[in-house]
């Protein structure tokens, strides 16, 4: 079973965050790192892949000035291989742009399985992975609780406002799994020698057979117009507790009756 | 781009309106004369009344989904609609359904989405929107430059429902095409999880929790906590990424918006991805042994302590009370 994992190579975001003043867009420069979120996609598909005695897990990413270092960690997990589409004409792309790269690049590993974080830890959009599905023509199950592989066919307990959904789907279909569904392997020191050789194919937008006019700044039809400082809350009453900050707690909501 | 016309998505279960959408109906209304409601599912068209009471002229309602999850047929019924009678703008909440819709959606009809939503205003012709950006100190705002319909997604809680008054809409049935493969995901089962007390994002008082509890057992004294005070339990996401707590308990920006009245808590430092998802509570108690933890700086009262201390003697002084 060839599975792709879709990764985001992000700024750390321990890391104070800064804008580009003439465009608006998310300063990208610098090291960049695998998006949390992703590990437990990388994770899942390792796996699935194992599971199923046998198969490949592709990364695909795209990232600026051919970024590999997130890529890398996830190589050192266990994926096989990465492809990273990097091209100067991507910067400022929209989520719809970078999904029409992603889908273009993933068509390519010909996947019978697609998994993806929710949401990127730095953006936050959380459309990319169904614009990627519907793109490709494939189904999608988001928001994945627990996910099985087992005759041509995913079985997936996708996350509801009430409960869960059990889902049936047959492959090859896109799913995003949320946070803590699996626990992330270290890179073992072999794995993280390992992931030095491992093949990162980087592709342009032209070897992609996209126009540089439909993606980044030029082919995103949305602006940043301003950016202004939010409302500020302020620091109220700081207790250090010595044995009795309860009660001060049980007074707050006292007056705000609440008990 | 125009915003006359405007099409707002709404969840329901069991045809009652997820409160997201009525909040997005009320919005709309400011915007434009012309309010469309969107629901999907089974029983979905019994939610027609209220999405009229909330300024709905008219429901268009995808009831059959074939046995199948929302998004790929929802998203081919409404680009067909959109072809033949658009609107300007298509609204929907941060939900797991409409994320799915409106995503497939932009990619069916090639128009791009604007997401995370916090605020929107009209200025002239343009739908502006707002977007809490490092961890909500900054607010972004942006706009569509291109053709319509623009594509907004909106976190819940963006807007207070209101209803208008408004009489009983005209229901269109939409049927979706055939969307093959991609219409391959089906729902074998749906299950509901019993929870008691109030849900999340609705309750006046949310005690949340984080690392600082040490361990997934402790979590049940932010639980006890939580429904001592009839209250919701929430987390920060290091402690679902962790899987002590499912993701539907997580509050931030990878998560629920919440806005009680008041919100506790213990044992969160106060990373910036949670702070944008609780920031706006009415107000915020803190309990974390770090003076210098970050959450003490929005906390209307901190208490700098051991919150295996001071959570069970305040689960005591509760009880005490009765």
């Amino acid at each position: 079973m060839n599975v792709v994992v879709c990764v985001k190579q992000i700024p750390d975001p321990a890391a104070p965050g800064s804008l580009d003043p003439s465009t608006k867009t998310l300063v990208r420069e610098g090291k960049l790192i695998l998006d949390d979120s992703d590990a437990y996609g990388v994770e899942m598909a390792l796996q699935l892949a194992e599971r199923a005695g046998g198969g490949e897990v592709t990364l695909v990413s795209m990232a600026p000035n051919g970024e590999t270092s997130g890529l890398r960690t996830a190589l050192a997990m266990g994926a096989a291989k990465a492809i990273l589409v990097s091209d100067d004409a991507l910067k400022g792309s929209d989520a719809l742009s970078t999904a029409k790269v992603l889908a273009a690049a993933i068509k390519r590993a010909e996947p019978d399985l697609v998994v993806a974080a929710t949401e990127s830890t730095d953006g936050y959009t959380g459309t990319t992975p169904v614009q990627v599905a519907e793109l490709l023509g494939l189904p999608s199950v988001t928001f994945a609780k627990s996910v099985d592989v087992a005759d041509g066919k995913v079985k997936v307990n996708r996350q509801t406002e009430a409960g869960y959904d059990e889902v049936e789907c047959a492959l090859p279909v896109v799913i995003t799994v949320t946070a803590g569904v699996v626990e992330p392997r270290y890179p073992s020191f072999k794995g993280i020698m390992a992931a030095k050789s491992k093949p990162v194919e980087t592709l342009t937008v032209s070897d992609l057979g996209l126009s540089a006019d439909e993606v980044g700044l030029k082919g995103a039809r949305q602006e940043m117009i301003e950016v202004a400082q939010a409302e500020e809350r302020k620091a109220g009453e700081i207790v250090v507790d010595e044995g009795d900050a309860h009660e001060r707690v049980v007074a707050f909501l006292d007056e705000l009756k609440l008990l | 781009m125009a915003t006359e016309k405007i099409w707002v998505l709404a969840d329901t279960v069991e045809g009652v309106p997820s409160s997201g959408g009525l909040e997005l109906l009320t919005a709309a209304r400011g915007f434009g004369s012309n309010v469309t409601g969107v629901v999907w599912g089974e029983k979905a068209t019994d939610a027609a009344a209220q999405l009229g009471a909330h300024g709905a002229t008219k429901v268009l309602a995808v009831s059959d989904l074939g046995g199948g999850l929302a998004g790929a047929r929802v998203a081919a019924a409404l680009a067909e609609k959109v072809s033949a009678d658009g609107p300007d703008a298509i609204l929907g909440s941060s939900t797991y359904d409409c994320r799915d819709i409106i995503g497939r959606l932009s990619a069916r009809i090639d128009r791009p989405v604007l997401a995370n939503i916090v605020g929107i205003e009209k200025q002239g012709d343009d739908l502006v929107t707002q977007h809490a950006i490092f961890g909500g100190t900054q607010i972004a705002k942006a706009k569509f430059t291109g053709a319509g319909p623009g594509l907004f997604i909106v976190r819940p809680k963006t807007f207070a429902a209101e209803e208008s008054g408004g009489g009983a809409p005209e229901v269109e049935e939409l049927t979706a095409p055939d969307v093959g493969h991609a219409g391959d995901a089906k729902l074998l089962e749906r299950h509901v999880e019993e929870r008691t007390g109030p849900k999340l994002d609705e309750a006046a008082v949310v005690v949340s929790g984080g690392r600082g509890l040490g361990s997934a057992e402790n979590y049940a004294m932010i639980e006890e906590l939580a429904k001592l005070l009839n209250g919701a339990p929430g987390a920060s996401r290091a402690i679902v990424d962790a899987g002590w707590v499912p993701y539907a308990y997580q509050v931030g920006q990878t998560g629920k918006t919440v806005k009680p009245t008041v919100y506790i808590a213990c044992g969160i430092s106060g990373a910036t991805q949670h702070m944008v998802g609780m920031k706006g509570s009415k107000n915020i108690v803190a309990i974390n042994k770090d003076q210098e933890a970050p959450i003490f700086s929005i906390a209307d009262l901190g208490v700098v302590g051991d919150v295996h201390k001071v959570v069970p003697k305040l689960i005591e002084a509760l009880k005490a009370r009765g």
